[in-house]
């Protein structure tokens, strides 16, 4: 049973990974990788490690890829050639590595010399990979490290904030931002003058 | 299942998404395969701590998750950036870091 899983999960998450590389669109690059997560997910849960691959369904599936799809649907995705038309050369150069590097692995893992590789793994016990085990190993041995993920988690947020945001001062008259509109004047120049438009904010004046 | 089939499926991903981040031009799936290395990197660590019989694979993998998380905030904030001043989303044409 272990080993039918493991190949339908395998195969789904190698399809999904080149489907992530071969189409065309990038929304649907978006949906491959959430199909190959979800394989990735399925091979977590066969080595036990439950809380990994709750966290890979819910922090990637769930978080990461919605904010892809966002970004995807905002920056407008359209279908763009795989790789540049003046270097026809490049593309299979690139699968030529890829397939390098494959054989590369596949000689440093069939050839190591480390003993556990060639079982089903040792050493496995009552609770092994649950929520209550990972939690008390970050708590205890790995505090630093939680910490510090939450400091880079913190320190990520602010900085796709600042790098996201609407800069004043652009060239583009488009461009607008919040700082023009808190300035005097700026609201009749958005609005072509008219009062009482939409744009208005403090209301009637008799308030 | 031996831990030597992971790992094999572990490299085929890694060495999938090598080969798209060199193919692509498009930077968001440049960063969607580099999303696909980081998670054949996790991959491996947890069937080494499955073989290893102890948990502190699984911690590394979950930190690499949050980094993973960190580079994805980052790289489409990046991503916003350049569309909203007009410039082409395309690798090969954002070569000069002065804006």
């Amino acid at each position: 049973m272990a080993e039918v899983v493991f190949f339908l999960a395998a195969i789904g998450a190698l399809a999904g990974a080149i489907g992530t590389v071969a189409l065309r669109n990038p929304f649907y690059s978006v949906l491959a990788l959430v199909c190959h997560l979800l394989s990735l997910a399925a091979l977590f849960l066969l080595l036990r490690a439950e809380f990994v691959a709750a966290a890979q369904v819910i922090v990637y599936v769930g978080a990461v890829m919605v904010l892809y799809v966002f970004v995807v649907a905002y920056v407008g995705g359209g279908a763009d050639p795989i790789t540049t038309a003046g270097r026809p050369g490049l593309r299979w150069a690139s699968a030529l590595f890829a397939g390098a590097l494959f054989v590369e692995l596949s000689i440093a893992i069939l050839g190591t010399g480390l003993t556990a590789l060639g079982g089903e793994g040792s050493g496995w016990f009552e609770g092994y990979g649950t929520p209550a085990e990972i939690g008390r190993l970050l708590l205890t041995d790995f505090l630093l490290a939680f910490e510090v993920a939450s400091i880079l988690l913190l320190v990520a947020a602010v900085g796709a904030v600042i790098l996201a945001r609407r800069r004043t001062g652009l060239e583009d008259p488009r461009e607008i931002s919040v700082g023009d509109l808190m300035r005097t004047g700026s609201r009749d120049q958005l609005t072509g003058g008219e009062a009482g438009s939409m744009i208005e904010v403090e209301g009637p004046p008799g308030r | 299942m031996s831990i030597e089939w992971y790992l094999i499926v572990s490299a085929l991903v890694f060495c999938v998404g090598a080969g798209g981040i060199l193919v692509r031009r498009n930077p968001l799936v440049i960063l969607l395969c580099l999303e696909l290395m980081l998670n054949a990197g996790n991959l491996a660590l947890v069937a080494f701590a499955r073989a290893h019989g102890n948990q502190d694979g699984q911690i590394f993998a979950l930190i690499v998750m949050v980094v993973a998380a960190c580079e994805v905030a980052v790289g489409l904030g990046l991503i916003v950036a350049i569309y909203r001043r007009r410039l082409p989303i395309d690798v090969d044409e954002l070569r000069e870091l002065q804006g």
